[in-house]
Formats: structure tokens, C-alpha cells, sequence
């Protein structure tokens, strides 16, 4: 029989609600299902399977918060044979009628105070989608004459802002615990190095002229991308410190911080990031964005990366000197892109430059080594159209 | 398309990209990004909106005009035929 149980979702979050399964007793699970919802203190989660089987029993039941590691179900593998006296108990009980919501939905709801019970779903097999939230929040707003709306919308409104309140003080000590663990096993060393984007953005502007607006690249595509293929050459910052030790990791996983609008972040994977083209790349970068804000996130993408990058972007400081996210040994930053003097051959010049920093683990790496990863950052910059592809 | 619909239309597509934003409380003549928190992913967001909505290409180049809400009806205004 196989254990599934509640997989890491990434190291701030141990421990989860169960929202909703997916999945019944009887169900064929495969690789990469979404088989379950879980609610953490940052988002609620679509977990996937890793394991391919039969839905014998499901074991954790919906409110239930468990810790990671938690048996939540158990399959039966393709070649187990059943069992004379197991033969009832995965025929018997038939699986619950499961109401399906989207997190999106479910997390709107919440934040516009909607009963999800009362609304009508009409997405696939009866799901409740973020259109039929919008549009119950927006009946119920017109339903009555204003005054009478107010004093029926006051109390779920009140109900919902302080769940959110109380969510943010949730999110805010899960940050808070994670930062402090990295702060206190993690002997940081920090680099930085000024990076001249003139010619990674005039590249861009011209790449951009090509393209219809759906298809415009930000400088945080060429940025992300720059990091990945630079990390290929420095793979002591590419990986996990476990059990008192690095463990390398092939892949590169970027771990992208990103704010939520209500206070928070989330830093999710953007999968094999130094293979992928700037074009998929900023189409995986602006979904994850989108999925990140709107609540739908899967387990993968909280637990993969393999090290994280942070860009505070045009609207941010000059340099970030970040917090390495455990068990990860590495945090790339970059600050704001801005017009500043620059040196050159004798010279003086304006030109735009970004400041990027390297945060790092002294037990895996030195300082030399993180002050070459720069340089190779920098030199890659540099080239853009070599990151194209 | 006169003005007043023009920055009717600019603030529905602000406000599905941040939800909170009071159009009350938002100066048409101070910096938007600024006043509403946009990084760069939501500008981009924000100009597409408007770009499906009124069918008005913005070019990359003209970014820089943009700076306020005003800006920003003044210069969709003004590609529409109407300034």
C-alpha cells in the first residue's frame, strides 16, 4: 500500500488544513494529479501525487491540520493484488459528494465575505469558479436598497477583513520563523557588483518592437534568465544543505519572490529555468505571478527551487541584501534599475545599472566564488541576445 | 470617447489589478505607480487592459510619457482621435 502523505510546502510552511479532496476511494491517481487543497498560513495549495495508483482510503479528513509528512491517503499500487478482507473496505464507502471550488474562488470568497454554500457553480461537474464568486458578491451588493445592503453586508464584510487580518498575523510569523531559522543555522556572506543594462535594455527595446504588447519581455525575464545560465558554472550555490551537508541539485529551480498585494510573499519555482527560452520563460513568469495573487499555487512550485532570486524592481531600493530561504544556500537579489554615473575607459557616462547581490552560505561556498558568480552574471548581461534561447 | 469615460475605463482596469485602490483617494496628478504599489508586471497588466479594452497600441517607447493617471487619459485621449 502506498502512503501519501502531506509533501513539503517549502520551508516555511510545515504544516496544513485540508480544504477539499479531489479525489475519492476507487479513483485512479497518476503522476501530477492534483489530489487534494490544503490551506496553509500563505495559500491554499493544490497538492499534487507523486505516486501513481487506486485510491484505497482516504485517510485525513477536510479541517483536518496536519504537519508535513502526515499520511493523508492510501493507494494501491497497479501491481498489488487486493486482498480478500480489503475488498470491502475499498469497495464500500462511496466516495462523498466533493463540492468543487477553485482556490481562486475560495480565496475571493473569503475576501468579499460570500457563502460559498449559497453559490451556484458553473464550471465542470458543478465547480464553483472566481466568475461565479464575482458574481454572487456583485448580486449581493445590488440585491437590496443601499442602507438595507450596508447593514447585511457589514457583518460578513467585518468577518471577512478580520480573517484576513488574522491570516496576514499568520503569514507574517511563518515568514518570521523561516527568516529567523536562516538566520540562525546560516553563516550568510554577502557580495555585490554594478551591472551596466544598457545593452540588455536596448536589446529588449528592440526585441520588444517586434512583438504584439501580449508578447512584451520585462527585464526580469533576461535578469531570471541570466542567473540560471550563470549558476550552470557555480553549482555550490545551486542546491540544499540537508542532514549536515550539501546536496548539489542538477535542475535549476528559481525560487521568484513574489509580494502579495495584501502583505507577504510567496516565492514559487519557475521550473528549469536555464532551458527555457525568454518567450516561455516571461509566459511562465507572468502566469505564476497571476496564480500566485490569486490564491493557486501547486505543491511543486512551493518545494522545488533550488535557490531564489529577488528583484524589487523599478519601484524598489538600490541594492537588497536578502535572506537565504532554507534548506536553499543561495539568494540572488537585484534592485532597482536606475540611471547612474558610470566609469568607463577614461570616461564618464550615464547609463541605466542594476545592483545584484549574492547572499550565500559560508558552508558551501566563499566569497571568491560568489564574487566570480557576479562577474559571470554581469558578462552574460552583457550579451543578451545569447539568452534568448 | 471623451475623458471622463476614458478615466472611467483606466480605473476599472486599475482596479482588477489592485483591488484595494479607492478612486476617491487617487490623485490624477501624482506619479500612479507609486501612489498604488504597480511593480513592473502590473504595469505591463495594466497597459495591456487598456489595450484590449480600447484597442489603442501603446509602444513601449511612450512608457516613459506615462507617469500619471492624467498622463495616461490624456495620451490614450489623444490616440483615440479625441484630444
Amino acid at each position: 500500500m502506498i502512503e501519501f502523505k502531506l509533501p513539503s510546502l517549502g520551508a516555511d510552511m510545515d504544516e496544513g488544513t485540508l480544504l477539499e479532496w479531489k479525489v475519492g476511494v476507487g479513483d485512479t491517481v497518476k503522476k501530477g494529479q492534483v489530489v487534494a487543497i490544503v490551506d496553509t498560513t500563505k495559500a491554499a495549495v493544490d497538492v499534487e501525487s507523486w505516486q501513481e495508483g487506486t485510491v484505497y482510503e482516504l485517510v485525513a479528513e477536510i479541517g483536518q491540520k496536519m504537519p508535513v509528512g502526515t499520511v493523508m491517503a492510501l493507494l494501491r499500487g497497479a501491481d498489488e493484488k487486493v486482498g480478500a478482507g480489503e475488498t470491502a473496505a475499498a469497495a464500500a464507502p462511496a466516495p462523498t459528494p466533493r463540492r468543487m471550488i477553485s482556490p481562486a474562488a475560495r480565496k475571493h470568497a473569503e475576501e468579499k465575505g460570500v457563502d460559498l454554500d449559497s453559490v451556484t457553480g458553473s464550471g465542470p461537474r458543478g465547480a464553483v469558479t472566481l466568475e461565479d464568486v464575482e458574481q454572487a458578491a456583485a448580486a449581493r451588493a445590488s440585491a437590496a436598497p443601499k442602507r438595507a445592503a450596508d447593514r447585511a453586508a457589514e457583518k460578513p464584510a467585518d468577518k471577512a477583513a478580520d480573517k484576513l487580518a488574522e491570516k496576514a498575523a499568520d503569514m507574517r510569523k511563518t515568514i518570521a520563523a523561516a527568516m529567523s531559522r536562516s538566520k540562525r543555522e546560516i553563516p550568510h556572506y554577502y557580495v555585490a557588483e554594478d551591472i551596466p543594462l544598457a545593452k540588455a535594455l536596448s536589446w529588449l527595446q528592440a526585441a520588444n518592437a517586434q512583438r504584439p504588447m501580449a508578447e512584451r519581455l520585462l527585464p526580469a525575464a533576461l535578469l531570471l534568465k541570466a542567473v540560471a545560465v550563470a549558476l550552470k558554472r557555480y553549482p555550490e550555490l545551486n542546491g540544499y544543505w540537508r542532514e549536515g551537508g550539501f546536496v548539489p541539485v542538477a535542475a535549476i529551480h528559481l525560487g521568484v519572490a513574489i509580494s502579495l498585494r495584501q502583505g507577504g510573499l510567496i516565492a514559487p519555482a519557475l521550473l528549469d529555468a536555464d532551458s527555457k527560452s525568454l518567450t516561455l520563460l516571461m509566459q511562465e513568469l507572468t502566469d505564476l505571478v497571476k496564480r500566485t495573487r490569486a490564491g493557486s499555487l501547486r505543491s511543486s512550485e512551493l518545494s522545488e527551487a533550488t535557490i531564489t532570486v529577488t528583484n524589487l524592481g523599478d519601484q524598489g531600493s538600490q541594492t537588497v541584501f536578502g535572506v537565504i530561504t532554507p534548506p536553499q544556500v543561495a539568494l540572488v537579489g537585484y534592485g532597482r534599475v536606475a540611471e547612474r554615473p558610470w566609469a568607463e575607459d577614461g570616461g564618464l557616462k550615464v547609463l541605466p545599472v542594476v545592483t545584484a547581490s549574492l547572499a550565500a552560505d559560508h558552508r558551501v561556498s566563499d566569497g571568491h566564488r560568489g564574487a566570480l558568480f557576479l562577474r559571470e552574471l554581469n558578462d552574460l548581461l552583457q550579451r543578451p541576445e545569447e539568452l534568448e534561447k | 470617447m471623451n475623458e471622463t469615460e476614458i478615466r472611467t475605463i483606466a480605473l476599472t482596469t486599475l482596479k482588477s489589478i489592485a483591488p484595494e485602490v479607492e478612486a476617491d483617494e487617487l490623485r490624477g496628478d501624482r506619479p500612479l505607480r507609486s501612489q498604488v504599489d504597480l511593480d513592473s508586471m502590473d504595469w505591463l497588466n495594466f497597459l495591456l487592459g487598456l489595450h484590449e479594452k480600447l484597442k489603442v497600441d501603446i509602444p513601449e517607447a511612450d512608457y516613459a510619457r506615462l507617469i500619471t493617471l492624467d498622463d495616461v487619459v490624456a495620451y490614450l485621449q489623444k490616440k483615440l482621435g479625441g484630444g
